[in-house]
């Protein structure tokens, strides 16, 4: 029954915070405790699966391929540890952070709403249910994006909103289409009738359609535009959320299908991955080098990251899916406290501009310490966590003999840093401008805490990487192990 | 008839492709009501149109006639008209709100994402200015 409490949580904290609709205070708090709760229970989930492999879950005890299957292997084990985490912290940085207004407009409902898509689309086994489960969550990221009525937030969402509906309807055609092919839905059961179908040709066309459909939710080059004109339009905290869950849900669905489900047309979509790849970490980054305002500069950087994810996938291989995952967990870290720090600095200088901000070094060195920390692991510096993501990833792409991408990965890691020492000169070396004076108010812990929660968890990631890498390796053993998912969904079906 | 609905959801999505790169916000919106129709057309046709032959298993009989329609596709499409439903109505809202806070539904003057946003709506009639 641990399988579903990722699920059950986050639907009692929508209720909860339904029931307490008048008293946005009260909101608050009992979200703390709901993410708490499901941080426990899907650590406890990842070391059950650590234990006894994929858990599985027929709901209603309608035996698979016929009912709705739940099933968490390592790698969505990890994942929803890592949501988890992000809903905790967010969870926390919200009480100081977002307004009272937006509480009342139903922030913690949309909240957990949020949280319940995104932990139902790493635990589900069936495609359907998949596309269920990313409805529910771009609902609820809809509305936070919309909620609070700023112009701009109202542009952002409108453009956020068609192209993501765009990616919905490719994501259900390809669906229906694939169910008139193999008369399935059940993601194990797809993996075994796919290979039997005589029409390679629709396969083919499927996986493309599954990509495109992905590619859009992941924010893909060429399919990205809608991430850097939305993501910096609401307030930071929904910013922080999003950047840490949204785009990484899209790549998580196309490593559980390209490595599931679309195994045969492996070599066409491998190179396609690879290409996707290094355009999305080049064109993000150099999006970012052009950028002054903090908050679109690190929305272009999810985009230039997603890039590494994907190269993972291209690359195909135990090791390279590893690194992917690897990276994952660092890169939500990152980003996430990247994005808490950008809050942390609006609050002290009231801006995101970085020609306005500055001083923030001489006034407060702490502060300026929880953005090195995460900046220097996006960037891939030693010893913290994205020096051995990259590591992972650069190992396996010289063992696939892909040196093209490595060579753009390594390159894209210098102009990263480059853009990480331009916020920190901007943002904290120079000295304030004139015209904006250091207001001397306290940062409140509730804002630091969880910056330093995650800057503390990426630099015990890279402190302690050997045993993170195992689990890595093992989860990405177990993804290209479909026969023990498969056995593990249909068991004694067959 | 499934050359005719084939024909049907092609028209559907060739149209509701048209209608969302238009620029006006109303059309972009029936835009996604003709898109969303055309995908729930596909997943129906997906089913197998078959007459007379209903899935359902006779008294005595063990399983549904052979060649009879498959009823799984209907109950994803039924689903995926809750979502959509749900989705046009945010978007007919967003839409609203938007044109409340801005003045106008065309998406070219929606440039408040990238440049500094002005306090009063900036836009004025293509026709006003004529005058």
């Amino acid at each position: 029954m641990l399988i579903a409490t990722p699920l059950l949580i986050p639907l009692l904290g929508m209720l909860l915070s339904l029931a307490l609709w008048r008293r946005p205070t009260a909101q608050r708090y009992t979200a703390l405790f709901t993410t708490a709760a499901g941080l426990a229970a899907s650590l406890a989930l990842l070391g059950q699966t650590l234990r006894g492999g994929v858990q599985t879950l027929q709901v209603g005890n309608w035996p698979a391929p016929f009912g709705i299957t739940l099933a968490v292997d390592l790698f969505g084990a990890i994942m929803l540890s890592v949501s988890g985490l992000v809903g905790l912290c967010v969870a926390v940085f919200a009480v100081q952070a977002m307004d009272r207004a937006r509480v009342s407009g139903g922030f913690y409902m949309l909240f957990h709403a949020l949280l319940l898509g995104v932990n139902g689309a790493f635990s589900t086994g069936d495609i359907f249910n998949l596309y269920v489960w990313f409805e529910v969550m771009l609902m609820a990221s809809f509305v936070l994006l919309a909620l609070g009525g700023e112009r701009a937030q109202l542009e952002g969402s409108i453009k956020y909103v068609i192209l993501n509906f765009m990616a919905s309807a490719l994501f259900l055609t390809a669906t229906g289409l694939l169910y008139g092919l193999t008369g399935t839905l059940n993601l194990a059961d797809l993996a075994l009738r796919l290979p039997q179908v005589e029409a390679r040709g629709l396969v083919t066309a499927l996986a493309m359609m599954y990509l495109i459909a992905f590619g859009i939710k992941a924010a893909v080059f060429p399919l990205f535009f809608w991430l850097p004109a939305s993501y910096h339009t609401p307030p930071v905290v929904v910013t922080a959320l999003f950047s840490g869950l949204l785009t990484k849900v899209g790549v998580y669905a196309m490593i559980r299908l390209f490595t599931l489900v679309f195994t045969g047309e492996a070599a066409f979509i491998n190179t396609l991955l690879l290409v996707v790849a290094g355009l999305t970490m080049v064109v993000g980054v150099l999006g970012a080098a052009a950028q002054w305002d903090l908050r679109r500069l690190l929305s272009f950087h999810i985009i230039s990251q997603i890039g590494y994810l994907v190269m993972g996938l291209g690359l195909a291989s135990q090791g390279g899916l590893a690194g992917a995952i690897y990276f994952m967990v660092h890169v939500v870290m990152a980003k996430t406290a990247l994005f808490f720090v950008a809050g942390i600095l609006d609050r002290i200088q009231g801006g995101f501009d970085l020609k306005q901000l500055g001083g923030v070094f001489k006034a407060r060195p702490w502060i300026a310490a929880l953005f090195a920390v995460p900046a220097l692991a996006l960037a891939g510096l030693p010893p913290f966590s994205g020096f051995f993501a990259k590591l992972m990833l650069v190992k396996a792409g010289f063992e696939g003999g892909q040196f093209g991408v490595v060579a753009v990965s390594l390159a894209v890691s210098l102009l990263t840093l480059y853009s990480m020492s331009k916020v920190w000169q901007e943002a904290f070396w120079k000295p304030a401008p004139a015209d904006s004076p250091l207001p001397l108010q306290r940062v409140s812990a509730w804002l630091w805490a969880p910056a330093l929660l995650l800057a503390a968890g990426g630099l015990a990631m890279g402190l302690l990487a050997g045993p993170l890498v195992d689990l890595s390796n093992l989860a990405a053993a177990q993804l290209l192990d479909r026969a023990a998912y498969i056995t593990a969904v249909l068991g004694g079906v067959r | 008839m499934n050359v005719l609905l084939a024909l049907v959801v092609g028209v559907l999505f060739a149209g509701g492709l048209y209608m969302m790169m238009r620029r006006s916000l109303v059309k972009v919106l029936v835009g996604m009501l003709l898109l969303s129709n055309a995908v729930n057309l596909t997943i129906f046709t997906v089913g197998r149109l078959v007459p007379a032959r209903p899935p359902l298993i006779g008294l005595e009989a063990r399983q549904v006639l052979p060649g009879s329609a498959d009823p799984l596709p209907q109950a994803l499409i039924l689903t995926a008209i809750v979502i959509s439903f749900g989705m046009t109505a945010f978007a007919v809202t967003l839409i609203r709100k938007t044109y409340q806070k801005i003045g106008t539904d065309d998406l070219d003057s929606l440039r408040c994402t990238d440049l500094p946003c002005p306090d009063e709506p900036d836009w004025r009639d293509p026709g006003e200015e004529a005058h």
